[in-house]
């Protein structure tokens, strides 16, 4: 019996995924990040086992990503994210050549090859107009949260164009657009296929290939993957649900998992027990 | 005697200046811009004009600047902040070669001619970065107002140095240094050394030529002058009226078109 686990503690959120003996998901779990990573990463990793009912001991392997993977105290070693969704979205979808993730405070497009290892990369981490705190700022302008962002999109019938150069600078946009009559829902629907056009851009820097797979924290709102697959003219893997966020977490544990693996082959065991971790 | 007016439509704040026939101060205004650019613009001028105790009658022109130039419903003429800017900077500091422009969404860099012309200028066009909003982003995260942040930063002793440079990202950036436990005025005077970094970068690509005048909101804030003059080697003109600069210069303006004998039109 073989248990990994796979922590990703992101800019926004932190996550934790736990594998069993067939690479079956056994529990997972999230939380705001926040400030202090060390702690959190402690809590969700809490939260994780005690919703799979599992002590600490009997998990085998530990690797952790993000941007905050450094700060993860308990872990056996650490992957970069690339890595992490590459393995994650592989699983999920074999067959993924192009992968877009967009979370709260980043957005990358990567290129992978059939066994997942990721041959090409662009990177958007510098400004805020191209991930998810663009859409937080521009609904929180408009006196919304993010969560309220996709029941409003459903409604709207008129997107207005939203420059995206500047999250700070779309404020005024939005404001010239309210006062304008302007429904909020037609503002954040420019506001998302501003950060479609982003992504796709990203993308093609790549050269993406199909089948492409679409993940991180914004792509929960289906109208996102919705303007990326119009605006490619292809179709897209979308995970179901909240796994959607959980992808570099999984790929975490799944890589703990190929890695114990390759270990044992070579004769040599390195479960937590083993080294009295 | 006949007076001039400039109203200066900021993204953030509206000024207005009223100045007599020999280009002095009579009286100045300040308010916060918000949703409604017209109603800012005229309660402005309103409280100008209240101030220096004269009657609209007696304004014989008025001039629109900054963003919402165009909203001074009852201005006569329009003329770019970038103007004005430099027009005030060399009336109020006669040896004005290079201005220094720090607004809420914007810093600009212009060097001027001995005459007030304008021989170059650059801004930030593309975001938010290296501006005022960077100190609003930092005051809110450490929920102290705007004002303190100056006096706050100038007991900073080992400054944190500031790795982002979009504003959004800057707020958590300084929220993960007080998680960090840093201390506050060294995270604030971090942050100013960042926006003068960034200012005076653009400041090069005009040509720094003495002397240098300090204009716009930001220029009230003791950290960001002492910020830049460390960065620049050199003193800057600063003045209580480097605040209302954009207003002062289209009220130059307007004072040149009465001279000029231009009336407004019918309306105006």
């Amino acid at each position: 019996m073989t248990i990994t686990a796979g922590l990703d503690v992101g800019s926004t959120y932190t996550k934790v995924m736990i594998l069993g003996d067939d690479r079956e998901v056994v529990a997972r779990a999230m939380a705001p990040t926040g400030f202090k990573l060390t702690e959190i990463a402690r809590t969700v990793y809490d939260r994780a086992l005690a919703g799979a009912g599992i002590s600490e001991g009997e998990v085998d392997y530990v690797i952790a990503t993000g941007a905050g993977r450094h700060q993860v105290d308990f872990k056996d070693i650490h992957v970069t994210d690339l890595t992490a969704s590459a393995r994650g979205a592989s699983h999920l979808f074999p067959g993924t050549r192009t992968i877009l993730d967009v979370g709260g405070q980043t957005m990358k497009a990567s290129r992978v090859d059939r066994a997942a290892r990721v041959e090409s990369f662009r990177l958007n981490d510098k400004c805020a107009a191209g991930t998810g705190a663009f859409l937080e700022k521009t609904a929180r302008y408009m006196g919304y949260s993010i969560e309220e962002i996709s029941n409003l999109m459903t409604t709207s019938k008129e997107p207005v164009p939203i420059s995206g150069v500047c999250a700070v600078f779309a404020e005024s946009e939005v404001i010239n657009h309210l006062s304008m009559g302007t429904p909020p829902a037609d503002i954040m629907q420019g506001a998302i296929e501003s950060l479609t056009g982003r992504s796709v851009q990203l993308m093609k820097r790549v050269r993406a290939e199909p089948e492409y797979t679409l993940v991180g924290g914004i792509l929960r709102f289906e109208t996102m993957a919705n303007a990326v697959s119009e605006l490619l003219g292809a179709e897209v893997n979308v995970p179901d649900g909240d796994m959607v966020q959980f992808v570099s977490a999984l790929g975490c544990a799944i890589l703990a998992r190929i890695r114990l693996e390759k270990l044992a082959a070579e004769g040599l065991d390195r479960t937590r027990a083993a080294v009295g971790r | 005697m006949v007076y001039g007016a400039g109203v200066d439509v900021g993204s953030t704040q509206t000024k207005a200046v009223i100045l007599d026939e020999d280009a002095n101060i009579v009286g100045r205004a300040l308010t916060d811009t918000g949703a409604n650019v017209i109603e800012a613009a005229e309660n402005a001028y309103r409280m100008a004009l209240a101030e220096s105790g004269i009657s609209e009658d007696e304004v014989g022109y008025v001039i629109g600047t900054g963003y919402g130039r165009y909203r001074v419903t009852f201005g006569d003429a329009q003329v770019t902040e970038i103007s004005c800017h430099g027009r005030g900077a060399v009336h109020l500091f006669p040896d004005t070669r290079t201005v220094v422009d720090m607004g809420g969404q914007d810093t600009k860099a212009i060097s001027v001619t001995p005459d007030g012309e304008i021989s170059d200028f650059c801004m930030n066009d593309k975001c938010a970065a290296g501006t005022g909003r960077f100190l609003g982003a930092a005051a809110a995260a450490l929920d102290i107002p705007l004002d303190d942040l100056g006096p706050v930063s100038l007991a900073g002793t080992r400054p944190i140095k500031i790795s982002t440079t979009c504003t959004v990202f800057a707020e958590s950036e300084v929220l993960a240094w007080i998680g960090k436990g840093k201390k506050i005025e060294d995270i604030l005077w971090g942050v100013h050394q960042s926006i003068a970094t960034r200012s005076v970068g653009l400041m090069r690509r005009v040509g720094i030529e003495d002397e240098i005048t300090f204009t716009g909101g930001v220029s009230r804030n003791v950290g960001m002058v002492r910020a830049l003059e460390e960065r620049l080697g050199r003193k800057l003109n600063i003045s209580d009226d480097c605040h209302y600069m954009g207003a002062v210069g289209a009220a130059m303006f307007a004072l040149d078109n009465i001279g000029a004998g231009r009336v407004p039109v019918a309306g105006g």
